[in-house]
C-alpha cells in the first residue's frame, strides 16, 4: 500500500517530497493520497487547512491525535458524538469556538482513509525552495532578453565607431600619400554658410516660421488637452490588491465584489465584509500565485493587512471588533459636473466592464484604462447601438424613432444621449 | 467767484512766516525721511542672512514652487464600509416614513437618505397620512445639520458627562421629595402617547410632580371652548373640502391657525369641478385685520379690526341661529357681514365658520354656529391633539417659581425665556429653582440660564410616537445616527422612572397596545396607523350669554395683531438660512420682521416705504409701546389690505442665543405677547432713520396686464366661452389679426416621441404657502446669499412665488381701467396711480420658475452654447460650459435665471450652511454645486426625471402616470402643481395642459413654454 502511495505521489510531486514521505511514519490505515487530496479540496478545504488553523483545526497528522474509528464517527456525525459526551469530541468542539462541523455521511470509510493518507503526508518544504529558485531564475532570463537588445545596439554603434575611425585613418593615409607624391590637394572655395543662405531665402524663412508656429501650437494644444486627463493613473494603494489574481486567475465575476454597479450610479468599492466571504478561509496565496515581481510572502502580507483592517484574528478565528477602514486611493475621478450612472451601462445596456475599464483581469495594479474625457464618452454614444430587446421601456420609443430615422438599430445619440443635460446637471 | 477759492493744504499755511511752509515748498514731507535708520548700517545689511535680493529670490522660488505643485492633481481617497449595512447601497437613495411634531409644526413624512444621511423631506402620501409638510418642515432637514446645535450636555455652563447629568437630576428629584418642593415638567404639547404615559407614571409615583404644557403661540381659548362643550381638550380638525361656503373671522387657516395644514382640503374645493357650465367651487369670505394667505385666497375679503370681528361674529351668530343679541358692528361692514352670514346659513351643512379670535366666548360661538349648521366640515371626530397648552397653568407656574415652591424644573421643547412676554419674571423665578434642566436642541436663551443644558436629538435622529389626531398613531423613526452626544427626553424619563432599557424597547412594547390589528413593522413602514376614530359627544354651553359678553367687548384703540410668518413660524428654526432667506409670501421681504401698517395709517403717521436708487426697499422706523413694553426701531412695511386702525407684527424673530451672526435679525415681538393674547393695544411713534429691507419684489400690482395672471369669476367662467375669460393673444400678420402662437420665427422640432415634460400650475389651488420653494432649495443645492445680496436682487431662488395686488378692488377693475386710458397724459397719470396697490386689494400668487420654453430666447443668445434644449422639453444648463456673459438672463422674459455673483460654498464671506462641513451634509449628491460666475436656473429637476427613466429601464417596464415628479410638484400638497409627460395621452398633466383654463405666461412673446398655468376663478 505504501509503495502505491509513494508511486502515485511521485507522479505529480518532486522526488525530494517522495523521499520525505518515505521517511514519514506510516499511516495506520493507509489510503490513496491523490484521491484524498481531491476529496479534501472538495469537502474539507472550506474550513480546514493542512498546517494552519482555520475555522476548524489544522489536519496535518490528525491520525496521530485521534483513533481512526473515532475519526469515522466524527466525520459522519460530529454533533452526535459530542452529545454522547465523548471527552475527545467535546474537547475538540470547545477548542474550536463551538462551531459544529457539517456532517459528511456521504463519505465512506475508504474515502476518509484516503483523506487521512493525504493529511499524513509530511509538510513539503522542498518544492517551495525549488519554486523560489525557479522564481529567482526567471528574472534572470527576462534580464537576458532585455540586455540582448542593448547588446545588439551597442555592437552596432561600436561597428559604426570603428567605421568612422577607419574612414579618418584612410583619409589621413591618403593625404600622407598625396603629400609624399607631391600632389597638391586643392582647398575648396569657401561657400556661403548654409544658415546664411537660409536667412537670405525669405520664402523658406516664412514657410519654416509657419511650420514652427503650427507645430508649436500643436504641441501646446496637446499639452493643454491632457491636463486633467489621468489615463493610466496607477496610484499606490494601501493594500496591494491584484485584480489579476481575483478576476483573472480565479475568474471572480466583477459584479460579485462591485455589486452596486448593477443598481447604483457608483460601482462601489466592496466593503471589507465582502472580502472576508472568501478570505476567512484563504489566509495565504498558493505557491503558483507568486510572480517574479511579487513573492508569496508579499501577497500573504497583503492578506494580513486585510485582516488587520477588518479586525480578524486568524488564530482564534474571530473578529476582534477593532477595525481600520482601508483608505483606497480613488482612481476614476469624474468631475463633479458630470453625472455618470453605472447601472445604466451595466444593467440596462449590458456593457462589459472591460469596455471602459480595460483588461482588468490582467492588471496586477489597477489603473485608469480610458481617458474618461467627454470626447471619449460621446464617441461611444455615437457608435453604440442601444440594447433594446426585451426591455419594455424601449418598445414604444424604438418603434417611433426607428420609423423617424429609418433605421432598425438606434444609437445612444439618436436616443438623445448627446444632450448636455443628460449628463450635466 | 468760485475761481477765487483758495484751497488750504494745512493750517500752517495761514501763517505766512512758518518755516514749515517753506520746508513744504521744497520737500514732500516736513521731516526728513529716516532712510538712514534702515539703510545706513551697510555692515548689518551685507551680513544679514536674508538680503533684499535673497528675499526676492525666495519669493520668486516659492511662487514657482507653489504653481508647480498646483499642477499635480489632488489625490482623492475612497473609503468603503468595513461592514456594509445591508440596506445601504452607495449611490441609491432610501426612504423612511416618519412623522414630526415640534410643538408647532407637524407632518407625516418620507425622508430621503443617501449613504445614511437624510437629504430631503417628502410628503408621505400613504392612506391615513393627512398632514403634508409646510415650508418650515421642508427646511427642518437643514436644522438637523445646524452647526450651532448643543453638542455636549452642560452642567452649570460647563461640559459634563451624561452620567453626571443623570445623577444630578435623580438626586435633585430625591431632594425635592425630601424637602417637599415641586418637580415640574414644562413641555410643549407632546401629542406623544408614550411620553405622556411616562410623565403620568412619574407623577403617579411622585405626588409632588406636575406637568405644565406650554405652547409658545397659544390656542388656549379655542381649547377652553372645545373643552367646555365637548369635554376634551383638543381642536377640531376641519375638513374644508366638504364646505361650499367658508366664513373665516380672523382665522388664517391657510397659515398657522390652530396648527395649519388645512390647505390641501381647502384647495380641493377651490378647483372648479362638475358638469360643464355648472362647475362649482367653494365660496370663501374672510374677515381679518392683517393681510394673510387666507385673505389672499378669499373670494371676498373684508379688512376689519379684531374689535369689529367680534361684533361681526355675534352678527353672524344672530343670523345663523336666529338669536337676537344686540351688536355694535360698524355700519360700513354690516352689509358684507350679513350677506356672508346669510350665504353661510343657506349653505347649511355645507357651510363652515372658523375664527381666530382669541376669546373663549368667540370660540364658543364658533362651536354654536357650526352646530346649528350641522356643518360637515366641522369634524368633531378625530380631533387634533397638537395644542394642549393652558395659559393659566403657565402663569401659575411662574408664580410658583417666584414663590420658591418649585424645586426641580425639567423643560423640554420650550424656550420660555425667549417666548414669554413676561420673560423677566420667568428668569427671576428660574433663579429660585434649585435645579433647572433644559432639554434643547440649542443652547438657547433658556438653556443658557438653566443648571443643566441637555442636548436632545433632532427628530430625524430620534424615536417617538405621535397621535396628531385622535385615533391615529404614527411612529417617528431615526434616519441617521445621532450626530452629537445627545439623549432624548424619553430616555431621561425612563431613567427617572427607574425603568430599565432604552426608549426604543419601551416604545415598541407600548405601541403594541395601540396598534391593534397591525404590527410594529407595518406601522413603522407605513409611518401611520389609523385605528378607530372616536367622536367627541357634543355638550352645550350658554351660547347666548357668550354672545352677549362678546358683544360688550370694546374697541381698544390701535390694535397690534401678532402673527407667525410662513417662513419663521414660532422662531424655533431661526438659525436656518433657508427659512431666513425665504421671502414672505405677501410682503416678499426676507431676513426681517416688521410692523405692517395700512396705507391710510402710514399717511397719517408719516411712514413711508420707497424703492431707493440701488433698487432696494427702504422703510421708516417706529417705536411700538404696549403695556409699558417699548420696542424701538421697528421697521415698517406698508401693507395693502391691512385694516385701518390695526398694525401687524410677526413673532419668532429677534433671537440672539445660539444663532450665527447673520441670522440675528428682526425684533422679538414675543415681548408684546402679554397674556398670550395676539391682539394688543399699542401706540406708535415714528422714529428716526430708515431701515434697509431685503425685498425680492418691488412691483406691487399687475398694472392691468391681465394676461400675466388671468382671473375670472365663476359666473363668467360657467356662462361664457373660453375665449372671453381666457383670451388668446393676437398679433397682426399681413394686416390680419392672427393668434400670436401661430406666428413663429423658428421651425418646430418634433416632440411627439419619447417623453415631453410639462408642469401644470393651477392658480386656483395655489395658496402661496412656499413649501415648493424650500423643497426646491433642498433638492437642487440652491445657495443662500444673505440679506445684503438679496437686497441687491441677487437672490438665487430657482422658484419664486410672485405676489400681485390689484390697484382697484379687483384685477378686472385694473384691466378695465387700463383699457379705458385715452391719450398720453391720461396714460401717464393713470399708470402712475395703478402702480399703487389698493387699500383692500385682490391678491394673486403665481409660482414662476424657468418656463422651459420650446423656443427659448436664452438659448439663441448664449455665445458658448451652454444652454440648450433637450427633446424631453427641458431647457438644459451646462454649468461647466457657461462663461457668465449673462446674455441669457437679459434675454429671458420671465427673469428666472440666476447668476452666481460669488462663490457661495466654502466661503467665509457667506457663512451659511454651505460654509461648514456639517451643513454641507444636506447637499444632494446628484446635483452639482455651482461655482462663481455661472448662470443657473430651474432644471425641471432633470436629475429626478432621469432617475425615474433609469429605474424603469432597469426594471424593463413603461412609466406610469404620476411617477415623474419634480421637487416642487412633490412638495405641493394642494395639487396646484402637477408634473408629467404630455406624450402620455392618459396622463393627468396632458389633460390639464389641454384644459380650457390653461394658458402660458406671456403667451404673446411666442416662447411656447412647457409650464402651463390655469386661469384663476373666483366665486364672487
Amino acid at each position: 500500500m505504501l509503495s502505491i502511495s509513494v508511486a502515485s505521489f511521485a507522479q505529480d510531486a518532486a522526488p525530494v517530497a517522495a523521499e520525505a514521505t518515505a521517511a514519514a511514519p506510516a499511516a495506520s490505515s493507509g489510503g490513496d493520497a491523490a484521491k484524498g487530496k481531491e476529496l479534501f479540496n472538495t469537502n474539507c478545504a472550506a474550513c480546514h487547512k493542512l498546517d494552519a488553523k482555520s475555522t476548524g483545526p489544522a489536519l496535518r497528522d490528525v491520525i496521530s491525535r485521534h483513533e481512526i474509528s473515532w475519526i469515522y464517527k466524527w466525520v459522519h456525525n460530529s454533533s452526535d458524538l459530542i452529545k454522547s459526551g465523548d471527552a475527545a469530541a467535546v474537547k475538540v468542539f470547545e477548542a474550536n469556538n463551538k462551531i459544529p462541523m457539517t456532517a459528511f455521511p456521504q463519505l465512506s470509510e475508504g474515502d476518509i482513509d484516503n483523506i487521512i493518507a493525504y493529511t499524513s503526508e509530511p509538510k513539503a518544504t522542498a518544492p517551495a525552495a525549488a519554486g523560489a529558485s525557479a522564481s529567482a531564475a526567471v528574472p534572470g532570463t527576462v534580464q537576458e532578453e532585455g540586455i540582448s537588445n542593448n547588446v545588439i545596439l551597442g555592437a552596432l554603434s561600436l561597428v559604426m565607431a570603428i567605421l568612422i575611425v577607419m574612414l579618418v585613418l584612410v583619409n589621413k593615409v591618403l593625404r600622407k600619400v598625396a603629400a609624399a607624391n607631391g600632389i597638391e590637394v586643392v582647398a575648396k572655395e569657401p561657400t556661403l554658410p548654409i544658415w546664411k543662405a537660409f536667412v537670405r531665402n525669405q520664402f523658406l524663412v516664412l514657410v519654416s516660421a509657419i511650420f514652427l508656429l503650427l507645430s508649436g501650437a500643436y504641441l501646446v494644444y496637446g499639452f493643454l488637452m491632457q491636463v486633467g486627463v489621468d489615463q493610466n493613473y496607477e496610484p499606490i494603494q494601501p493594500i496591494h490588491y491584484s485584480h489579476r489574481i481575483h478576476a483573472g486567475d480565479n475568474e471572480i465575476n466583477c459584479k460579485y465584489c462591485h455589486s452596486a454597479s448593477r443598481v447604483s450610479k457608483t460601482a462601489g468599492i466592496p466593503s471589507l465584509n465582502v472580502c472576508m466571504n472568501c478570505h476567512k478561509s484563504i489566509s495565504e496565496v498558493a505557491e503558483t500565485t507568486a510572480t517574479p515581481e511579487y513573492s508569496k510572502a508579499f501577497y500573504d502580507e497583503q492578506i494580513q493587512k486585510l485582516y488587520k483592517a477588518v479586525g480578524w484574528d486568524a488564530t482564534s478565528q474571530s473578529y476582534t471588533g477593532k477595525t481600520e477602514p482601508v483608505k483606497w486611493v480613488r482612481i476614476h475621478n469624474l468631475p463633479d459636473f458630470v453625472y455618470f450612472n453605472h447601472s445604466q451601462h451595466v444593467t440596462v445596456a449590458g456593457i462589459e466592464c472591460q469596455t471602459c475599464h480595460g483588461p482588468v483581469q490582467e492588471f496586477e495594479v489597477m489603473k485608469q484604462f480610458s481617458p474618461l474625457t467627454m470626447g471619449w464618452c460621446v464617441n461611444c454614444h455615437r457608435k453604440t447601438d442601444v440594447k433594446m430587446e426585451g426591455n419594455e421601456y424601449y418598445t414604444k420609443i424604438h418603434e417611433e424613432l426607428s420609423k423617424k430615422y429609418g433605421v432598425d438599430k438606434l444609437t445612444a445619440a439618436q436616443m438623445g444621449g448627446l444632450e448636455c443635460g443628460k449628463c450635466h446637471y | 467767484m468760485s475761481s477765487n477759492k483758495k484751497y488750504w493744504k494745512s493750517v500752517e499755511e495761514l501763517d505766512g512766516n512758518s518755516s514749515i511752509v517753506e520746508a513744504l515748498r521744497n520737500n514732500e514731507f516736513v521731516e526728513e525721511i529716516p532712510t538712514d535708520e534702515f539703510l545706513g548700517n551697510e555692515a548689518a545689511l551685507s551680513s544679514s542672512s536674508t538680503t533684499r535680493r535673497d528675499f526676492l529670490k525666495y519669493v520668486g522660488f516659492s511662487t514657482a514652487a507653489a504653481s508647480l505643485a498646483a499642477c499635480e492633481g489632488p489625490v482623492h481617497l475612497s473609503i468603503p464600509y468595513v461592514l456594509q449595512p445591508e440596506q445601504i447601497i452607495p449611490g441609491v437613495a432610501d426612504y423612511y416614513a416618519t412623522s414630526v411634531f415640534d410643538g408647532f409644526d407637524f407632518a407625516n413624512l418620507l425622508v430621503k437618505t443617501r449613504e445614511g444621511r437624510p437629504i430631503k423631506i417628502d410628503n408621505n402620501t400613504i392612506a391615513g397620512a393627512k398632514f403634508a409638510a409646510n415650508a418650515r418642515i421642508h427646511g427642518s432637514i437643514l436644522s438637523l445639520y445646524d452647526n450651532m446645535r448643543l453638542k455636549e450636555p452642560k452642567l452649570d455652563a460647563k461640559n459634563a458627562s451624561w452620567s453626571a447629568v443623570d445623577s444630578k437630576i435623580k438626586s435633585s428629584i430625591v431632594d425635592a421629595k425630601a424637602k417637599g418642593g415641586q418637580v415640574v415638567f414644562l413641555t410643549n404639547t407632546l401629542a406623544s402617547p408614550s411620553t405622556e404615559k411616562l410623565i403620568a407614571d412619574f407623577i403617579a409615583k411622585n405626588p409632588n410632580a406636575k406637568h405644565v404644557i406650554y405652547d409658545a403661540v397659544s390656542s388656549s381659548e379655542a381649547l377652553d371652548a372645545f373643552e367646555t362643550v365637548y369635554g376634551e381638550r383638543a381642536l377640531v380638525d376641519y375638513d374644508f373640502s366638504k364646505a361650499s361656503v367658508i366664513v373665516s373671522v380672523g382665522a388664517d387657516f391657510l397659515g398657522d391657525w390652530q396648527g395649519g395644514g388645512y390647505d390641501s382640503g381647502y384647495a380641493k374645493g377651490r378647483i372648479p369641478s362638475g358638469a360643464v357650465g355648472k362647475k362649482t367651487i367653494s365660496k370663501h369670505v374672510q374677515l381679518e385685520s392683517n393681510m394673510t394667505l387666507s385673505g389672499a385666497a378669499a373670494d371676498k375679503r373684508v379688512a376689519m379690526s379684531t374689535a369689529n370681528q367680534k361684533q361681526a361674529l355675534v352678527q353672524i351668530y344672530n343670523v345663523v341661529t336666529g338669536a337676537n343679541v344686540s351688536t355694535s358692528l360698524d355700519a360700513t361692514f354690516k352689509a358684507d357681514v350679513i350677506k356672508a352670514a346669510q350665504q353661510l346659513k343657506a349653505a347649511g351643512s355645507k357651510g363652515v365658520l372658523v375664527s381666530g379670535i382669541q376669546d373663549k366666548n368667540a370660540q364658543l360661538l364658533v362651536l354654536a354656529i357650526n352646530q346649528v349648521l350641522a356643518s360637515e366640515a366641522f369634524a368633531t371626530s378625530g380631533t387634533r391633539q397638537i395644542r394642549k397648552g393652558s395659559n393659566e397653568k403657565v402663569a401659575q407656574l411662574i408664580k410658583d417659581m417666584n414663590a420658591g415652591s418649585v424645586h426641580t424644573l425639567i423643560m423640554s421643547g420650550v424656550n420660555p425665556v425667549y417666548t414669554l412676554a413676561d420673560s423677566k419674571s420667568f428668569v427671576e423665578g428660574l433663579k429660585k429653582v434649585k435645579t433647572s434642566v433644559s432639554l434643547s436642541l440649542k443652547e438657547d436663551e433658556t438653556a443658557s440660564l438653566s443648571t443643566i443644558a441637555a442636548p436632545v436629538p433632532h427628530y430625524l435622529e430620534a424615536w417617538g410616537d405621535l397621535a396628531l389626531t385622535k385615533g391615529t398613531y404614527s411612529i417617528t423613526q431615526p434616519t441617521i445616527r445621532p450626530l452629537f452626544n445627545t439623549k432624548q427626553f424619553q430616555d431621561i424619563l425612563l431613567s427617572i422612572n427607574g425603568i430599565p432599557g432604552t426608549y426604543y424597547d419601551y416604545l415598541k412594547a407600548f405601541s403594541s397596545s395601540v396598534i391593534a390589528g397591525s404590527s410594529w413593522n407595518k406601522v413603522l413602514h407605513d409611518g401611520v396607523y389609523v385605528g378607530v376614530i372616536p367622536t367627541s359627544a357634543a355638550g352645550t354651553a350658554d351660547y347666548n350669554g357668550a354672545a352677549n359678553t362678546l358683544a360688550q367687548a370694546k374697541s381698544t384703540g390701535l390694535e397690534l395683531v401678532l402673527y407667525t410668518k410662513t417662513g419663521m413660524g414660532d422662531g424655533q428654526q431661526a438659525n436656518n438660512p433657508w427659512l431666513q432667506e425665504f421671502p414672505d409670501p405677501l410682503t416678499r421681504v426676507s431676513w426681517d420682521n416688521y410692523v405692517t401698517v395700512s396705507n391710510a395709517d402710514a399717511k397719517k403717521w408719516g411712514l413711508t416705504n420707497e424703492i431707493v436708487a440701488n433698487g432696494g426697499l427702504n422703510g421708516s422706523y417706529v417705536t411700538l409701546t404696549a403695556n409699558g413694553v417699548k420696542l424701538e426701531n421697528v421697521p415698517v412695511i406698508v401693507q395693502p389690505g391691512q385694516a385701518v386702525g390695526t398694525v401687524g407684527m410677526a413673532l419668532g424673530y429677534g433671537r440672539k442665543a445660539a444663532l450665527k451672526e447673520e441670522m440675528q435679525v428682526g425684533i422679538n415681538a414675543y415681548a408684546l405677547y402679554s397674556g398670550f393674547n395676539n391682539v394688543q393695544s399699542v401706540s406708535i411713534v415714528k422714529a428716526d432713520g430708515e431701515h434697509e429691507f431685503a425685498c425680492v419684489q418691488g412691483q406691487k400690482t399687475l398694472m392691468g396686464r391681465g394676461d400675466i395672471i388671468k382671473e375670472t369669476t365663476l359666473e363668467i367662467f360657467n356662462t361664457k366661452d373660453a375665449e372671453i375669460w381666457n383670451e388668446k393673444p393676437m398679433v397682426s400678420l399681413d394686416h390680419k389679426e392672427v393668434e400670436a402662437t401661430s406666428v413663429d420665427l423658428w421651425g418646430s422640432f418634433d416632440r411627439s416621441t419619447g417623453h415631453h415634460f410639462n408642469l401644470s400650475i393651477d392658480l386656483n389651488a395655489c395658496t402661496g404657502c412656499g413649501a415648493c420653494v424650500i423643497a426646491c432649495h433642498a433638492e437642487n443645492n440652491v445657495p443662500v446669499v444673505g440679506k445684503s445680496e438679496v437686497r441687491r436682487s441677487r437672490d438665487m431662488h430657482w422658484l419664486r412665488i410672485d405676489r400681485y395686488y390689484s390697484s382697484e378692488s379687483t384685477f378686472e377693475g385694473d384691466n378695465e381701467r387700463k383699457e379705458n386710458i385715452a391719450g398720453l397724459s391720461s396714460s401717464l397719470s393713470t399708470f402712475n396711480e395703478m402702480e399703487k396697490a389698493g387699500d383692500n386689494p385682490q391678491v394673486s400668487f403665481q409660482p414662476v420658475m424657468c418656463q422651459h420654453c420650446n423656443h427659448a430666447p436664452c438659448e439663441t443668445v448664449c455665445p458658448v452654447a451652454a444652454t440648450s434644449h433637450g427633446r424631453q422639453g427641458q431647457n438644459q444648463m451646462a454649468y461647466n460650459r457657461c462663461v457668465g456673459t449673462r446674455y441669457c438672463a437679459n434675454n429671458c422674459p420671465y427673469k428666472v435665471r440666476r447668476f452666481n455673483w460669488f462663490l457661495y460654498n466654502k466661503n467665509s464671506e457667506f457663512d451659511y450652511h454651505m460654509n461648514d462641513d456639517l451643513g454641507r451634509m444636506v447637499l444632494n449628491p446628484d446635483v452639482n454645486v455651482r461655482s462663481r460666475g455661472v448662470m443657473e436656473k430651474c432644471s425641471m429637476c432633470i436629475q429626478m426625471t432621469q432617475a425615474t427613466i433609469l429605474k424603469a429601464k432597469n426594471e424593463g417596464r413603461t412609466i406610469k402616470d404620476g411617477e415623474f415628479q419634480t421637487a416642487c410638484s412633490n412638495a405641493c400638497s394642494t395639487g396646484a402643481m402637477i408634473f408629467g409627460d404630455v406624450n402620455d395621452k392618459e396622463a393627468t398633466v396632458t389633460k390639464l395642459a389641454e384644459d380650457e383654463r390653461s394658458y402660458h405666461l406671456l403667451e404673446h412673446v411666442g416662447t411656447k413654454p412647457n409650464v402651463v398655468y390655469h386661469v384663476k376663478v373666483r366665486n364672487t
